[in-house]
């Protein structure tokens, strides 16, 4: 059995000193790693027929720059699975990394507490490739454009089974809460994208700093608990193609994976507004290569590795050279033949701050701002955390969990009785 | 009762491996979803060869899981045996109480206690010299959660050694470590042996640790796998899983039927 | 015993320092951050604002105690029967029953949730409409598939270890084959029980990954509020909070629960 379980471990050993080996490798110039960080799955890795864009870079760097720099560069690429996480790892000082890609909101917070680098635009030569738009007034969160290079973006909708659900209940957030479709509804599992399903649906903005307006919003979500199959964020894919679950807000983008798989699956922006966000390359102050690191992004702007993410994630693509590319419209009308209507939809991005039921604009899009705490909002982030943490603990214990314990308990306690009663049993009888 | 005892053992057996069953068959999926088949096809165990980052993660794994397996069966052993042979009382009853935390403790609490010791010495204690959290963190946690089922499963062996047999050894003029090597630990190696499966298993499926005290520079599998959130989990991952399922199945039917071969040798030399 | 060796004296050593480094000097920490509050200064609030969380931790400890018991009374007949088979088939068996602990508990866990849920395998074989996923039911569910293997390893390594020549007499006198299960064997087995309900237990009590993915993540289990705590760095010290009452009362229950052990028991996890 152990000699078993043994020899397993051995053949493992064997094969790991073989993959050990075929990372060997011999250059003629030092080597530095470059430290990449971005969301998990958020690149184009080498799947289908996609390029590894990081590999490509690697050649392209050693190729062209090596001999500038005097070293030869290797990607160490990782993931995170939120914002918060990333924020976390690069605040508490345990990692630190070159190229983040954080979503708005954490590049505006960034940059108040000084962690990104202003980016050296004379080494991100194929900035031009970005869209006019996507350079000027498009990012509020860094409205000067100084510190991050925009990678993707995208808005949020919602997705609904055509086949459940009857076309006269779309149009609106209010699907969300729709008792018709209680237990096959899905909503986002984290405070701040839950949270504005229902500032949008109130017509509030999701930046205020109204702390009623807030409450107001957990209200609704407390409301809508019930109805509510699962807090989800990957999971919605499986639910959503399999037909558990009916209705979901999520990322445009996203939705053409899901389309991919079931096309009862349709698509719409709510009428109230909705929420723009992007994701956008910066350098954090703790790199140690940062000039490397702009190289790196002005490579991801690049015709070949831009497209490649662009047709891997998904999302919709702030770079000319790629929209423009006829290759990449036709892959996406092949997903999807409203492909890029649905990613490239016409919409207004409304000031941030004002509430969108007082602004008068078609297919209003807003982007979130970072919650914080300051005197001024009255500890906004505890208070939105709190209101959170009450709607997620919020749960029933049904009777049977109650009556299950009580027997396990009891039946605990007999046995513990019954050994007792028996061992002093016996030991009078010994005695005797 | 003989056939209600197999039918029992084939519903559990069931129960076990219907996921592992959902994961092969959908690591064939003609399509891109872990729900619905849309198919058959290979493509995704031709994806999963053409992408390294999988191979990678599950060699970090892999690594992590033998290193800190390793290192952890030679400080159990070691410890095992000084305990045994340790005389004051409170402290063998001190040391006893300590090593059993990390068993007792839930997973996150001792994750979560170590990333804040770690933090703390790279920011306060090292200043300027960055320790960053990676193998080596990550070694250190997998080591301290692995140490008690080390202990557990050699010290139950040591209170069967029987106690003159070291001293014997001594009398006969073998020096101490000369005796642990020659006469003591061929007789707990079996509790050896198995401690460090037990540390390699607990180690490799351990992800709750790893989320916490994992870097840059080192992304185990179930991390990796953890941090699919903005984008679905694939069916390559399913491929890979299926891949290292059949190897372990193979290899243990192969192992199974080589000693079974044995025994009937055996038996045979026997008649 | 004259000769104390150098060598036995110092075995523990290495032990003894890294528990203190990395068991002890952590949990400082852990207490340290639930008595202060975010900008350091000694505060009570953390463990005052626990009362907001005593129907989690209800919730928690019903369904893992729950998840345990049906894990004992799954898994000992498991172990049991696996004893009773033919002495060259147990490894197999045995090993079959481990191999699932070798895939990750996250890929398990997910490929769970294609069977289950609302449109998922079971559903769609029968034409049913069962509600799974998002009970607690299913939670419990998923403690029991992800942990069981932890259950049946030590209570078979306790069963196959008896004396046969015990329970050959107990027949002798006249026990039936469940006299002899109920009056010998279950009481021989209470260490393998003991340390199996300490695998499974823990585990259940402080996991997070369960309750998202098969509870929906429409209730929360004590796990699932340390991890959000610990998310962001402004409710570290409530996290730190929560875990300490949290690893108190387990140490607590363990502490009663190994009054039920034996002391001379062997608590090997594997044969």
């Amino acid at each position: 059995m152990r000699k078993r379980i043994l020899s397993l471990l051995l053949v493992l050993m064997l094969l790991l000193s073989v993959f050990s080996l075929s990372s060997c490798n011999e250059g003629r110039l030092p080597k530095k790693v470059l430290h990449v960080y971005n969301w998990g799955q958020y690149i184009s890795d080498g799947s289908g027929d996609l390029p590894d864009v990081n590999t490509l870079f690697e050649a392209y760097f050693n190729e062209h720059l090596a001999e500038k720099y005097g070293f030869e560069i290797e990607v160490n690429y990782s993931t995170y699975p939120s914002n918060e996480d990333m924020y976390n790892k690069l605040v508490s000082g345990s990692a630190s990394f070159d190229v983040v890609i954080p979503s708005d909101y954490m590049i505006e917070k960034m940059i108040e507490e000084n962690l990104l680098l202003e980016l050296d635009f004379s080494k991100i030569t194929n900035y031009g490739n970005v869209a006019e738009e996507f350079r000027t007034g498009f990012a509020t969160y860094d409205p000067e454009g100084k510190y991050s290079v925009p990678y993707t973006y995208g808005t949020v909708g919602i997705i609904y089974n055509a086949d459940y659900v009857d076309e006269e209940d779309i149009g609106s957030w209010d699907l969300l809460w729709n008792e018709k479709y209680s237990g096959k509804i899905l909503q986002f599992n984290n405070s701040r994208d839950a949270l504005a399903t229902a500032l949008y649906r109130l017509g509030y903005s999701v930046n205020t700093a109204d702390h009623a307006k807030w409450a107001e919003a957990a209200a609704l979500l407390k409301e809508q608990k019930p109805l509510v199959q699962a807090y989800v964020m990957d999971e919605i894919f499986n639910k959503m193609i399999s037909a558990s679950a009916w209705i979901a807000p999520y990322y445009a983008g996203d939705y053409l994976t899901m389309y991919d798989s079931n096309d009862s699956l349709c698509f719409y922006i709510p009428e109230e507004g909705t929420n723009i966000f992007a994701d956008a390359m910066c350098v954090p102050t703790c790199a140690r290569l940062p000039e490397v690191a702009m190289e790196y992004i002005n490579f991801m702007l690049s015709e070949e590795p831009a497209l490649a993410n662009a047709e891997y994630i998904g999302y919709s693509c702030p770079n000319t050279v790629v929209t423009e590319n006829q290759e990449y419209k036709d892959y996406m009308s092949y997903w999807h033949e409203e492909a890029l209507d649905i990613l490239y939809s016409e919409g207004a991005i409304v000031d941030d701050y004002t509430d969108l039921k007082d602004i008068d604009a078609e297919s209003k899009r807003s982007f979130y701002h970072a919650i914080t705490n300051t005197e001024e909002n009255g500890n906004l982030l505890d208070y939105t955390n709190a209101l959170w943490s009450d709607i997620k603990i919020e749960s029933s214990i049904e009777p049977w969990i109650i009556v299950a314990d009580v027997v396990i308990l009891g039946a605990l306690f007999g046995a513990w009785l019954f050994f007792f009663i028996r061992k002093k049993k016996r030991e009078s009888s010994y005695t005797e | 009762m003989k056939i209600a005892s197999k039918v029992y053992m084939g519903l559990v057996y069931l129960l076990l491996y219907a996921p592992i069953l959902v994961i092969a068959v959908f690591s064939f999926n003609q399509g891109d979803s872990t729900s619905v088949m849309d198919g058959f096809s290979f493509r995704w165990y031709a994806e999963l060869f053409r992408k390294p980052d999988l191979f990678e993660a599950l060699k970090n794994s892999l690594l992590l899981a033998l290193s800190s397996a390793l290192l952890a069966t030679v400080i159990g052993t070691l410890a095992a045996v000084g305990l045994a042979r340790m005389r004051k009382k409170w402290l063998k009853s001190s040391v006893n109480a300590v090593t059993n935390i990390p068993m007792m403790n839930p997973e996150i609490v001792t994750g979560i206690s170590m990333m804040l010791l770690f933090v703390f010495i790279s920011n306060r204690v090292l200043g300027n010299i960055e320790v960053n959290l990676g193998f080596f963190t990550l070694l250190i946690a997998h080591v301290t959660f692995n140490l008690p089922y080390v202990i557990l499963s050699v010290s139950p062996k040591l209170r069967q050694l029987d106690k003159f047999l070291p001293e014997a050894a001594q009398d006969l003029g073998c020096p101490p470590l000369k005796s642990f090597f020659l006469v003591e630990l061929p007789n707990i190696m079996s509790g050896v042996v198995s401690g460090f499966i037990m540390a390699f298993t607990l180690s490799l499926d351990d992800f709750v640790i790893s989320l916490f005290n994992g870097g840059d520079n080192f992304t185990t599998l179930p991390v990796l796998i953890y941090n699919y959130t903005k984008k679905p989990v694939k069916p390559d991952i399913y491929a890979l899983f299926t891949i290292i399922v059949i190897t372990i199945l193979l290899l243990l039917v192969l192992s199974n039927l080589a000693s079974s071969r044995d025994e009937k040798k055996k038996a045979r030399a026997k008649k | 015993m004259k000769i104390k060796s150098f060598f036995s004296r110092c075995a523990a050593a290495p032990h003894i320092v890294w528990s203190v480094l990395f068991i002890v000097a952590p949990l400082l920490f852990v207490l340290y951050y639930a008595l202060t509050d975010a900008n350091g200064a000694f505060t009570l609030d953390n463990l005052f604002a626990l009362s907001d969380y005593g129907e989690t931790f209800f919730l928690s400890i019903s369904l893992s105690l729950i998840a345990t018991v049906i894990c004992i009374l799954v898994g000992y007949p498991m172990a049991y029967f696996i004893s009773r088979a033919k002495p060259s088939r147990q490894p197999l068996l045995l090993m079959a029953a481990l191999v699932p602990m070798w895939i990750n508990l996250l890929i398990r866990t997910f490929s769970m949730m294609a069977i289950l849920d609302d449109g998922g395998l079971i559903n769609t074989l029968l034409g049913t409409n069962f509600h799974i996923v998002g009970t607690k039911g299913a939670v419990i569910f998923g403690m029991v598939y992800d942990f069981l293997p932890y259950m049946i390893l030590p209570i078979y390594t306790v069963i196959s270890k008896m004396d046969k020549r015990v329970l050959e007499a107990a027949s002798d006198l006249g026990c039936n084959h469940f006299e002899v299960l109920t009056r010998v064997v279950l009481p021989l087995s209470r260490s393998g029980i003991i340390s199996g309900v300490t695998m499974v237990f823990v585990p259940s009590i402080s996991t997070f990954y369960i309750s998202q993915k098969l509870g929906g993540g429409t209730f929360e289990l004590i796990g699932d509020t340390i991890e959000r705590q610990f998310a962001n760095p402004l409710t570290y010290n409530v996290g730190a909070a929560i875990s300490l009452v949290m690893m108190v009362l387990i140490l607590i229950s363990m502490a009663i629960m190994n009054k039920f052990a034996d002391p001379d028991a062997e608590g090997g996890m594997l044969p």
